[in-house]
């Protein structure tokens, strides 16, 4: 059925994008993201597929292009990484408000400055906002398989948003996996023809996009983009449920790991979710019912699920790989917590700021992350609702 | 505001959100007709036909479509289009075009 491969996240990534043969592949180059525009232009040069490949000379070009290739009616994708994606910031929200479905992968790297080419979450987290829907993955199977069912997440009529596919930076986009990759006739018949219902190009119907929007009409459009984000929620879950039966793999907003029983547990997002798995079977063998949650959905926010997932547990640990500079915590902390207010009560929360700028996470760092939560919860004290993990100091 | 296309017609400032169209686009071409940006002007130009030539060198000139031209001779302003920049008076060689502050 499936077939079986060893690829980077980059380069599960690139594979992706070459079964489903976008129209418009724009892009520019910036550490860790440089190897998926890299290898898709080789797939373009070597005739392997007919991508319209744009060498941009900026990241605020690679999402113009494909804006106006998108309003022009052509499936488009980029990809890009930290400063690329800062750069990109004002067209992240044009692509959104003119409801173009691009798909791009994001390759999570630090903000400078100072400047670090590694892991964090502070890029993606800051365009948090900005209309885009919003998947992590754990692994290369994950950004391979997220990045198939973001083109039609994006494309659903109801929803028509643009999706970043975001993956850690090194640790998954340039580690080798063994992952499953499906055959490239079920990838094209899964995402099918991109046939936009307006666009540009038509020659039958005159069309004005992104006009001036005056006080009279701003509110409602930018509701419009609220609406499309509500329906993303029941899209996404159909097209997880389409992709399950194709390629056997199950996929929710968030997954719970060892949550059923769980007392102490922390919410996650990205490959370090992995190591926590590890450190929540270590503790499960020393009697503590430990359990995860990782989040996949970052936007839209999976709030019921959340509370769902931690109504029942004694303390929970959010891990944020993203300063926000509130004084109060990271941003899914400050999501987190306001999805638990007036949802449950008596679960006490911890904000853990981590592995800023590729500091290492390993099990031992999440257990030290367990062992406080088991302290809240026998003093019943929260020392400091927000720290950094591993912190000198 | 401009939305008087045909099919953009229903679109009003009282239109609720699931009437308008997504991101706002306009289902039509040549709408900017419809936007009266004459009321912007602070300085306003003159015609004085007896002055004029008809050389047509103030139409190409106009930045806002707002010289009218029927038969080969050019029409007074329109002004709910002029958006009184003056560029057609100074293009004028023979004082047939007048450029004052907008008195209205």
């Amino acid at each position: 059925m499936s077939i079986r491969e060893r690829f980077s996240g980059n380069e599960a990534v690139s594979i992706a994008i070459k079964q489903i043969n976008p129209d418009v592949m724009a892009a520019f180059p910036i550490t860790p993201s440089t190897e998926i525009p890299q290898y898709v232009s080789s797939y373009v040069a070597n005739g392997e597929i007919d991508t319209e490949f744009v060498a941009v000379e900026s990241e605020h070009s690679s999402m113009s292009a494909c804006i106006g290739a998108q309003a022009a009616g052509a499936r488009s994708m980029t990809a890009t990484s930290s400063c690329g994606l800062a750069l990109m910031w004002e067209m992240l929200y044009v692509a959104a408000s003119l409801r173009l479905p691009i798909t791009m992968p994001v390759v999570n790297r630090a903000l400078s400055g100072p400047i670090n080419i590694n892991n964090d979450h502070s890029d993606s987290m800051g365009a948090r906002d900005t209309g885009w829907i919003q998947m992590y993955a754990e692994n290369a199977q994950e950004a391979y398989d997220n990045m198939i069912q973001s083109v039609r997440i994006g494309e659903h009529k109801d929803v028509l948003l643009p999706v970043m596919t975001c993956q850690d930076g090194f640790i998954t986009s340039h580690a080798v996996e063994n992952i499953n990759i499906l055959e490239t006739e079920k990838v094209k018949a899964f995402v099918g023809e991109y046939k936009a219902e307006k666009y540009l190009l038509n020659p039958e119907e005159n069309i004005s996009m992104g006009p001036y929007d005056i006080s009279a009409y701003y509110m409602e459009h930018k509701y419009q983009q609220a609406v499309s984000m509500e329906n993303a929620k029941r899209v996404i879950a159909e097209v997880a449920s389409e992709f399950e039966t194709l390629s056997g793999r199950k996929y929710d907003f968030i997954e719970e790991y060892k949550m059923d029983d769980a007392d102490f547990a922390i919410v996650i997002i990205g490959s370090s979710a992995g190591t926590a798995k590890d450190a929540v079977d270590e503790l499960r063998n020393e009697g503590i019912k430990a359990g995860l949650v990782k989040i996949r959905i970052f936007r839209p926010f999976p709030a019921e699920e959340i509370v769902k997932a931690l109504k029942n547990v004694k303390v929970v640990g959010i891990m944020d790989k993203a300063e926000g500079y509130s004084n109060n915590g990271g941003p899914l902390g400050a999501e987190v917590k306001a999805a638990l207010y007036g949802n449950v009560t008596g679960v006490k929360a911890v904000n853990f700021v981590y592995g800023l700028g590729g500091r290492d996470v390993k099990i031992e760092s999440i257990k030290t992350v367990f062992e406080q939560l088991l302290e809240v919860d026998k003093t019943g004290k929260v020392p400091a609702h927000y720290q950094y993990l591993g912190l000198r100091k | 505001m401009c939305m008087k296309d045909n099919k953009m017609k229903g679109i009003t400032p009282e239109s609720t959100y699931d009437q308008m169209t997504p991101g706002g686009a306009i289902y039509g071409s040549g709408n900017s007709e419809f936007f009266n940006t004459g009321d912007w002007r602070v300085a306003i130009p003159a015609w004085i036909e007896e002055n004029c030539k008809h050389c047509l060198l103030c139409v190409p000139v106009c930045p806002d479509s707002s010289i009218p031209v029927k038969d080969g001779k050019r029409l007074d302003f329109d002004f709910d289009h002029c958006k009184g920049c003056g560029i057609c008076y100074k293009a004028c060689p023979f004082k047939a075009i007048t450029f004052e502050k907008d008195g209205k």
